[in-house]
């Protein structure tokens, strides 16, 4: 039974020189697993994300055959339709606190904001659910932290709050975009476990977009591997070492590993071939 | 302990500021080519008269002591003696400046009223037709002598199309018929319950100020809109859609929020530039500000008028200044 | 991604020179980037009627005497306050008779001048202000920007009009009063634009090959800094204008029966209810140069500072 189901998704820019297809015809599907996006810089794994919630801005055009959550297609949906579908059904977390929470309003009421948009409920009873959202998150001071705005908060303790921000309408999928791309390299591994056991004990889906191949290779269950704009190859995140795409083998070995040392890595060498290939699909 | 030290600063710099202010009027006083004593006793004063005076204006004293002397004067609230009545350019300054404070915060009131609303809009719309507006009305804005626009708006609205007062605060029947309460006409004539003037004043005040509103908005819309532009990219915004926010909600109670600060830094520094602006709008409607006072004095050549007016303007507008620049660091949370 | 057109084995055209990925030579690289500059800046129509109002501008103040269908002095008090369209004055005569045309064509070079003038002196006051207190640092910065400071907290036209009181007035003291209340934000820019040149690699390698300060500012920094001034002067010129004619119209700048076009207006004031054209079309002058120059500026931002564009 899957969660999500996008068919021949193509997201497109108008430019002054053509159309410019950021994504090239991705499909997939996703059940209540963790699900990797894989891609360098352009590859249009953002876009991907970006595309199911219809977050993508005019001039830009999401296409697809179909994006279905549950039974309903999100592109037949008003916009109107559409946000009771955002926060609500699909959330986002973003890659850097220091930008994706609002600079000049207190934490609490950010978190307040987010329950209330999805809850009828007085601020008592938000205010509360907020400071349990926290307490979620493993922030210890959560009435502390609701008072201070997101300068005063480190990184670590930014994503987590908004990791408790868009989980607190209880949504059926999270889509997590470079979530530790911008924390300390000590910091990671906190956050990744913590939205790793809120998901897995709500059963959610979990869509993890990401650049780096280890990581996802470690927290994921599947991989989806995005060049171009493209899904070039679709494994099993404990197989990827099996992957059989020029481009996965390429940065694998371009990554030092422990077990297998070498003198010199190699330097990934791209084949305008692979941007031409069609999309593999990722269907479950 | 931080606060009180911001505190500090701010009053160092508002003094510092002012001191430059009133050495800069002195030196204006100095190199002058009027000559002070002859200004006041005439030109067949004897000798002895005119050394006397020389000595009583401290003419005698060396030029730091003489400026010492004058920031005394200014400090007490002393400009001097008009050349051209005989009395006190403070009492003067203080008579008309309400006239230019109610035209110049009328003004400022429909700037803001609206090209705020304007400049978000031309942001959220991008682009759009009533971008292409906005952007019109500011270029105009900015390309357009004031005083020219007066005097044609006086024309179409007073002189063809008679819908509003000519020039002047009231019309010649109601000329000094209220008691001077706030100084400010409309408010006076309010408080007097005085419903003719009122409306005779409001009539006569209505293009003039609409005229500095077009300035203000000018100004306004289209730093609101480069504000707004620059909040509307960035990461937070997407987190309120995400959340499921109304667009409405997303501009007005997420980016908007954002830019107040500026905003308000942008208004003060309109208002203060009203007020100064209002030096040539003042002429083209005869409007008995300061700066009619100013330039009437001017041509007369009396000088303490001049700079007593400069100061007073000049003053207004570095607290203008200031007072925006400590909103700022009050205002913003990222600022403490 | 766009396609070069610097086909390996097609003839080199001075076109594909220009817009080569590859200069080589120092000359070859700047000519390249102004082209390039020209060829964005070109497909700006509102910055390219700028610069065509303003070089027709140039044109008519420079061939005035040939264009001008009369002596922009000569009065003829029996053709006083014609109309629009009257025989041989298209834009009628003023109180004196003197044909408003002539006038104007004749009041461009009073404002060319003026805007020139001004265009040198601030920028060039504000550069060595700016340069100076960025370079040195320190005491001379703290004591250069308090004074600039001060300055910029003034009300500009209000200390111009106290600066020609003092002065006189007249065309030359009311350009030096201009410049005196302009040059601080040109100092502002200077410094910014120094502090950031001043820490780079560059200047340090130029340093250690031995150049003293006097040259790094000369030869590194103001030439680094000359972009973003342009920029804003530009932009200020209208405003410059608007300032100009604003002291001409209250009898502070050029003299009767000098052209000047705030003081037309300020003449034809007396007649605006029964012969508006007499102080109207000046102000249309006014409007349109002052139009150009915003226009001119909005463009050439956009080439020249691009991270200031779109606002």
């Amino acid at each position: 039974m899957s969660l999500l189901d996008v068919e021949n998704l193509w997201v497109k820019f108008p430019t002054r020189q053509g159309v410019f297809d950021a994504v090239r015809g991705v499909s997939f599907t996703l059940g209540k697993e963790r699900l990797g996006i894989v891609g360098e810089s352009g590859s249009g794994k953002s876009m991907t994300g970006r595309a199911i919630l219809r977050l993508i801005r005019p001039p830009g055009i999401v296409q697809a055959d179909h994006i279905k959550l549950g039974g309903d297609d999100l592109l037949q949906k008003s916009e109107k339709d559409m946000r009771a579908v955002r926060g609500q059904r699909i959330s986002m977390v973003m890659q850097d606190p220091k930008f994706s929470l609002n600079p000049v309003m207190r934490i609490g009421d950010q978190l307040i904001e987010a329950y209330r948009l999805a809850n009828k409920s007085d601020r008592k009873g938000a205010k509360s659910t907020a400071i349990e959202a926290l307490e979620a998150v493993s922030i210890r001071d959560p009435e502390r932290v609701m008072r201070a705005y997101p300068h005063e908060m480190s990184g670590g303790m930014g994503q987590r709050i908004m990791i408790a921000m868009m989980l607190i309408p209880d949504p059926e999928i999270l889509i997590a975009d470079e979530p530790t791309s911008a924390l300390d390299v000590s910091v990671q591994r906190q956050v990744l476990s913590i939205m790793d056991k809120l998901v897995t004990d709500r059963g959610m889906g979990l869509i993890f977009i990401s650049h780096d191949l280890n990581l996802v290779a470690d927290f994921c269950d599947r991989v989806l591997i995005m060049y171009s704009g493209r899904v070039v190859e679709v494994c099993q995140a404990d197989r990827l070492h099996e992957a059989t795409h020029p481009y996965t083998r390429g940065l694998l070995k371009s990554l030092p590993r422990l077990d297998q040392p070498q003198g010199k890595l190699q330097v990934l060498k791209r084949d305008p071939a692979w941007a031409d290939a069609p999309s593999v699909s990722g269907r479950a | 302990m931080p606060v009180l030290w911001k505190i500090a600063s701010v009053i160092g710099s508002i003094l510092v500021t002012m001191l430059g202010l009133l050495f800069v009027t002195f030196i204006i006083g100095r190199v002058m080519p009027i000559d002070p004593v002859l200004a006041i006793v005439g030109e067949r004063a004897s000798q002895s008269t005119y050394d006397a005076v020389y000595v009583q204006l401290g003419l005698d004293k060396p030029l730091i002591v003489q400026f010492l002397y004058y920031i005394g004067d200014v400090v007490r609230g002393d400009f001097g003696i008009s050349l051209l009545n005989a009395r006190p350019v403070a009492e003067d300054i203080a008579r008309v400046f309400p006239a230019t404070l109610e035209l110049a915060t009328i003004g400022v009131i429909m700037g803001v009223v609206l090209g705020v609303p304007l400049g978000v809009i031309a942001a959220v719309k991008r682009g759009s037709w009533i971008d292409q507006v906005a952007r019109v009305v500011a270029l105009v804005g900015y390309s357009m002598p004031i005083f020219w626009l007066g005097l044609v708006g006086l024309l179409i609205f007073y002189g063809i199309l008679g819908w509003v007062g000519g020039p002047g605060r009231v019309g010649i029947f109601y000329v000094d018929v209220m008691p001077t309460i706030t100084g400010l006409l409309l408010v006076d004539s309010l408080i007097d319950g005085n419903w003719a003037v009122f409306k005779d004043a409001f009539s006569h005040i209505i293009l003039p100020a609409s005229l500095l509103g077009y300035y203000s908005l000018a100004y306004i819309s289209r730093m609101t809109r480069s504000f707004m532009l620059e909040q509307l990219s960035a990461e937070y915004i997407t987190t309120a859609r995400v959340k499921g926010m109304s667009e409405w909600s997303v501009v007005w109670t997420h980016a908007f929020k954002n830019i107040r600060v500026q905003l308000i830094t942008v208004i003060a520094l309109s208002y203060a530039g009203l007020l100064e602006g209002s030096v040539l709008t003042e002429i083209i409607f005869s409007w008995p500000g300061i700066g009619s006072y100013i330039t009437t004095a001017l041509l007369a050549a009396d000088m303490n008028a001049v700079l007593g007016g400069t100061v007073v303007v000049g003053a207004v507008f570095i607290l203008l200044n200031i007072f925006s620049d400590l909103l700022y660091k009050f205002l913003d949370p990222r600022a403490k | 991604m766009t396609a070069t057109p610097d086909t390996p084995g097609g003839a080199p055209t001075l076109r594909s020179w220009l817009l080569t990925e590859t200069p080589t030579s120092r000359r070859h690289a700047r000519y390249s980037s102004f082209y390039k500059g020209w060829l964005s800046f070109r497909s700006n129509t509102m910055a390219m009627i700028g610069l065509g109002i303003l070089v027709a501008l140039v044109a008519i103040a420079i061939f005035a005497p040939l264009i001008a269908p009369h002596d922009p002095y000569a009065q003829d008090l029996g053709n006083r306050l014609q109309p629009l369209g009257t025989d041989g004055h298209v834009l009628g005569t003023d109180s004196l008779g003197r044909d408003i045309l002539s006038r104007l064509i004749f009041g461009s070079r009073i404002t060319l001048y003026i805007v020139a003038l001004v265009a040198l002196i601030a920028p060039i006051a504000g550069l060595l202000v700016g340069t100076v207190s960025g370079y040195a640092g320190g005491f001379v910065d703290s004591v250069l920007m308090r004074i600039t400071d001060i300055f910029l907290a003034f009300p500009r036209l209000v200390l111009a009009l106290a600066f020609v009181a003092a002065l006189g007035a007249g065309i030359e003291n009311a350009v030096l009063a201009i410049s005196l209340t302009a040059w601080p934000p040109y100092a502002r820019i200077a410094r910014a634009e120094t502090l950031t040149i001043r820490g780079s690699d560059f200047i340090s390698a130029v340093r250690l090959q031995g150049a003293g300060p006097l040259r790094i500012i000369m030869r590194h920094i103001w030439p680094l800094c000359v972009s973003s001034l342009i920029v804003r002067v530009t932009l200020d010129m209208a405003g410059i204008i608007l300032a100009a004619a604003g002291l001409g119209f209250l009898g502070l700048g050029a003299q009767p029966p000098s052209p000047e076009w705030g003081a037309m207006i300020s003449e034809g004031r007396r007649f605006i209810l029964d012969h508006w054209w007499v102080a109207t079309m000046p102000g249309l002058a006014i409007f349109t140069v002052s139009l150009a120059f915003n226009l001119l500026g909005d463009g050439l931002r956009d080439v020249l500072d691009p991270k200031d564009s779109g606002s």
